[in-house]
């Protein structure tokens, strides 16, 4: 599931990045320190012990990310959106607009999230809950850095360490089952029936380009919406739609399209729906999309990377 | 009644020639790298009798004929019943300032298509117009009953702020919507930016046949419209019912509005700046203002979508942001000039 976050331009995006990272920084010293788990309202004192045993996730990516890592029997509570894994304790916490009482009415020691919507790190650390603050990542890299700080932050150092290293050893399998190619395979990544995309200097765009695969979308706006004249013009090798569960987009739906049938993607039967959620939900399950998209790349012939073009008049 | 003058003449073939070149430039101009030279050549080869060669491949004919064109043409049509329905909004409210967003139709055409994508779901597109329309139609009338009830002899001042008030309603209703229907938010949120980028020829064909029967009937009253200026109690004594002229005009240029509304998502700014752009140049009279307000709207719309398209290539820009950003600055230049009128 796609947030309008998405859009924000690269520059707000990054401060706020910078701006997260800080208070997750502040979070995480302030954990250390001893008054901590006397202030806390039930007398249980959590910080001798080291690990949170009530965990609540308000995210989806957060919520496969302390799964991942282990610590899923000690998560009492996950917001509307998270639907995976399929037994976690789904609640009405929304993590889009977060109420700090409706949370703190659970007791939580440890809640983690994604972004400061509506100011709630300051309250919940006011009441002596920890907080992990994980925002999307950028990169893989980013994502092997916060299964660690999950695991740190709930004791299961070894556990995440291990997940880390199994999903590089995946991530390079499958990167060396892709063939090469001498010209990179274009997509047209679509994020909605408005034709917002992503470039390759997204996180989405680094997995597409780690296994030989180039966004036909550039520039500084890296979540762009591309006019639909120019994605025509372009004539990607690929169509990945992200939108089927959000907006019901299918190959047939993008094949009636006025202009659409004329695409070499079309008529060449090289129009895929991917999963939407996988595709947006940057965790662990990010070696399933690669999975994915690895198993349509390699249906592809190597020797034909650019598909026969139209002659040019 | 304003009889025909050489210059009134002379100011509709103005707005004339001004939409042509708009027509013109918009089809000329694209992200795409179609060359001017072969879409003239395009352009003449469809003309009965002529076989001329563009030289375009059958990829650049389907960008030029099925993207762009059917885009200048919805933008056109977009902006000619905004700006018509603001000038009839204005002449039937008496009020400079009134516009299909003041007055909350947007807002409330924009609160029925959300609840028709959130109730519909995907199949709900269908829904969007009729919804759109009895909800822009609840909001207008709200506006109308609210500003009479409250402003007592000032109703064309407070309806405005009646409007404002229904408009914020409408949009508070309609965020609590999308927050409980987060799977939809992302298509409401697309559409409440406003955007032609997904508009094609079926497009067109949905929202003309609203817009023809919109643009027949205020055309239609234009006559009762500079009557109505004057005052009800003059237009009585002439024997036109105000009252139900009012309820006519007012579900027209809705309907209208809502129409075009439901394809191009929420653009702001046209019906308010066009009509008064075109009242600086030819004065009141409505059987002037409204079709050049018409062939303004169509020309403003069409100029201000090849900078949606063009500025930020190969990203598109929402194109409300652009007639904000040329519209918010005119509007207070309009309302220094013509502060007498309010």
């Amino acid at each position: 599931m796609h947030r309008p976050r998405v859009r924000t331009m690269p520059g707000s995006r990054s401060l706020l990045v910078a701006g997260l990272a800080a208070v997750a920084l502040v979070a995480s010293a302030c954990s250390g320190t001893s008054d901590q788990g006397a202030d806390r309202a039930d007398g249980t004192d959590v910080a001798a012990s080291g690990e949170p045993r009530a965990i609540i996730s308000l995210s989806p990516t957060t919520t496969e990310m302390l799964y991942a890592v282990g610590a899923g029997d000690r998560v009492i509570a996950v917001d509307e959106r998270s639907d995976f894994p399929e037994d976690a304790p789904v609640t009405d916490l929304s993590g889009y607009t977060p109420n700090l009482e409706a949370i703190l009415g659970y007791q939580p020691d440890l809640v983690v999230a994604t972004d400061d919507t509506g100011d709630i790190v300051s309250g919940l650390e006011r009441s002596g809950v920890e907080v992990l603050l994980l925002p999307a990542a950028q990169t893989l890299d980013d994502t092997y850095t916060q299964l660690e700080q999950v695991g740190a932050a709930t004791g299961t150092i070894g556990e995440a360490a291990e997940l880390v290293s199994r999903m590089r050893a995946e991530i390079d399998e499958i990167v060396a089952s892709v063939p090469e190619r001498e010209t990179p395979l274009t997509y047209f990544h679509e994020l909605d029936d408005t034709f917002y995309t992503v470039t390759d200097d997204t996180y989405i765009g680094e997995v597409y380009s780690l296994l030989g695969m180039t966004s036909i979308a550039t520039g500084d706006d890296t979540y762009p919406q591309l006019s639909e004249e120019l994605i025509l013009e372009a004539d990607p090798d690929l169509v990945m739609l992200a939108d089927g569960q959000c907006c019901g987009i299918t190959p047939e739906v993008v094949a009636e399209r006025p202009g659409w049938g004329e695409l070499s993607a079309v008529r060449q039967d090289r129009v895929f729906v991917v999963d939407e959620d996988l595709a947006s939900r940057w965790g662990p399950r990010v070696v399933d999309f690669m999975r994915e998209v690895a198993g349509i790349v390699s249906t592809l012939p190597v020797n034909d990377p650019q598909p026969e073009r139209e002659p040019a008049s | 009644m304003i009889r025909a003058s050489p210059r009134h003449a002379l100011v509709l073939g103005g707005a004339t020639l001004l939409f042509l070149v708009a027509l013109l430039a918009g089809t000329l101009v694209g992200p795409a790298g179609l060359t001017p030279g072969g879409v003239l050549l395009e352009l003449v080869g469809r003309l009965p009798f002529v076989h001329v060669e563009s030289g375009f491949s059958p990829r650049q004919q389907v960008i030029l004929w099925e993207i762009r064109i059917p885009r200048v043409v919805l933008g056109g049509i977009v902006g000619a019943m905004l700006a018509l329905a603001g000038a009839t909004y204005q002449g039937v409210f008496r009020n400079p300032l009134a516009d299909p967003y003041l007055l909350g139709v947007s807002s409330g055409a924009g609160l029925g298509a959300t609840l028709a994508i959130v109730v519909g779901g995907v199949m709900g597109s269908a829904l969007v117009p009729p919804a759109a329309f009895v909800g822009g139609m609840i909001a207008v009338m709200a506006t109308y009953a609210l500003g009479r009830s409250v402003g007592g002899g000032r109703t064309e001042v407070v309806i405005i702020l009646a409007g404002v008030a229904v408009a914020a309603f409408a949009s508070a209703i309609q965020t609590f919507f999308m927050q409980r229907n987060d799977e939809t938010l992302r298509q409401v949120y697309s559409w409440m930016l406003g955007r032609l980028t997904t508009s094609g020829w079926s497009e067109v064909r949905t929202v003309l046949p609203y817009v023809i029967v919109s643009v027949a009937v205020i055309a239609l009253f234009r006559r009762t419209l500079d009557v109505m200026a004057v005052g009800d109690v003059e237009a009585s004594t002439l024997g036109i019912a105000p009252a139900r002229v009012r309820l006519v005009l007012i579900s027209v240029a809705t309907l209208g509005t809502a129409a075009v509304v439901s394809v191009s998502g929420l653009i702001g700014f046209v019906g308010i700046v066009i009509p008064h752009a075109v009242r600086m140049v030819i004065g009141p009279g409505h059987r002037l203002l409204l079709p050049l307000s018409l062939l303004v709207g169509a020309s403003f719309l069409i100029l201000a979508d090849i900078v949606a398209r063009t500025a930020m290539s190969p990203a598109e820009l929402p194109i409300g942001v652009v007639t904000a950003a040329i519209g918010a600055p005119f509007f207070l230049f309009v309302l220094r000039r013509s502060r007498g009128l309010i």
